[in-house]
């Protein structure tokens, strides 16, 4: 056990394998080691990130979802609104003709009643001379007298 | 297994022997350095040829191993050679990162160099000893013993490059002036200077005091961080040598020789790790230290 030479050619045989590890081996490995690290910390992150995306678009598509059922409901309450509105119109349309048309019905009657009136005032008349004449025996001017049956027509 | 080539290996090298070989001369046997004389006076010129070739060899094929896959280190899926390498190279970070707060661009490679040279240095250990010795012998070495750190001569090399890089770091990282007023200013505190004339003798007992302890903190560092390894792993080797010895008196020697060979040869797996684990801590932790101000 005793101290020679031997120790300073160990001692340089050291530093040698300390540089050596230094230069070598140690940078290489641990940029490898780090480099893996940090693509699994990105990877890591874009997963964080894709379900993050994919929670935002299902979110999103629900809120747009939600927007067209109110839009769908909104529609349907305006038609079946404008629905009745047309009933409703058409209701008072068809209440204003048939009114129209009652009225115009009512007018013609009245109109024929009065044109019956007249014809039969006329043949009144006409039946009135024709018995005059008849009692008179005679043939009456009818030109003659022709204001006094006007009259008389006009009494009937 | 290995153990057991070992002993029939001792065997056969006890029978061949039997009249030249006592136990003493087995053990100092495996306990004598090849050694190869730079001056030819020899005393502290000496080399250790086989500490400095095994540990040169492992730490070529350990490191070699480890740039080789770190030259085509994937940031990808990792093969399983690299996941390997990662694996240790992330223990050791683990390490490092708990231990030391500051920047450990240097800290944690020499970390990674001290365990696993340390490491395969110690688990030379469960070679059989007569095989790789007997192999060795017949290329015509003189002796060898093949456990580096079995040789105090590697374990202070590797403690005290430690302990320069820690005096290093710590001028670094609080200038020479810091270390300097460190060594007398702590762990007891400043000495001050009053114009109470007590405080002149008072202070330069603190400093002295200071320095002193400083002092056994400094050589206590690498005799106990050098030591620890060498006292275990030159114990794991008497141990085998031991129980090689044992096998070497007859069957039932073999037997129970052949049996405690493999239990302590797994107990070591653990004697093994944990120091070359032990040594690497202590590292990180004195460079750490060195980093502290008082």
């Amino acid at each position: 056990m005793d101290i020679n030479l031997t120790l300073i050619a160990q001692s340089i045989v050291f530093l040698v394998f300390i540089l050596f590890t230094a230069k070598f081996v140690w940078p290489p490995l641990m940029k490898a080691v780090s480099d893996r690290q940090n693509r699994i910390a990105d990877g890591l992150a874009a997963a964080e990130k894709g379900s993050k995306s994919l929670a935002d678009a299902s979110a999103k598509s629900e809120e747009t979802l939600r927007a067209a059922r109110a839009q769908a409901q909104d529609i349907l309450a305006g038609a079946n609104k404008q629905a009745t509105q047309l009933v409703d119109q058409a209701k008072v349309q068809a209440k204003t003709e048939g009114d129209r048309i009652v009225a115009a019905a009512h007018d013609e009657v009245k109109r024929e009643v009065a044109r019956a009136r007249e014809d039969l005032r006329k043949q009144v008349g006409e039946l009135a001379v024709l018995g005059a004449a008849k009692i008179l025996k005679r043939e009456v001017n009818a030109q003659a007298h022709a204001d006094v049956l006007a009259d008389l027509a006009a009494r009937v | 297994m290995a153990a057991e080539e070992h002993v029939q290996h001792a065997a056969e090298h006890a029978e061949h022997a039997e009249q030249a070989m006592t136990p003493a001369s087995y053990i100092g046997h495996h306990l004598t350095f090849w050694q190869h004389p730079v001056k030819p006076d020899g005393g502290f010129w000496t080399l250790n040829v086989d500490t400095l070739v095994t540990s040169t060899l492992l730490g070529v094929l350990v490191f070699g191993f480890m740039a080789w896959v770190a030259r085509g280190a994937t940031s990808g899926v990792p093969g399983r050679r690299q996941a390997f390498i990662e694996m240790c190279i992330e223990f050791v970070n683990d390490q490092v990162r708990g231990i030391f707060n500051k920047s450990f661009e240097f800290v944690a490679p020499l970390a990674l160099t001290v365990f696993m040279w340390v490491l395969f240095m110690n688990a030379m250990d469960f070679l059989p000893i007569d095989v790789v010795a007997g192999a060795m012998h017949a290329l015509g070495a003189p002796a060898f013993r093949p456990v580096p750190t079995s040789d105090v001569n590697a374990t202070f090399a590797l403690a005290l490059s430690v302990w320069f890089l820690m005096i290093g770091f710590a001028i670094k990282a609080k200038g020479l002036g810091g270390f300097i007023h460190e060594l007398y200013a702590a762990p007891f505190g400043a000495p001050k200077l009053t114009m109470n004339p007590l405080s002149w003798i008072g202070a330069p007992l603190l400093a002295l005091a200071n320095f002193l302890f400083q002092m056994i903190e400094y050589i206590s560092k690498p005799l106990s961080h050098s030591l620890r390894l060498f006292g275990n792993m030159y114990a794991g080797e008497i141990i085998f040598l031991l129980l090689w010895l044992w096998a070497a008196t007859g069957l039932m020697g073999t037997i129970f020789g052949a049996i405690l060979g493999v239990g302590w040869a797994i107990f070591h797996i653990l004697i093994v790790a944990l120091q070359a684990f032990i040594f690497m801590m202590l590292t990180i932790v004195y460079i750490s230290m060195a980093h502290e101000h008082h």
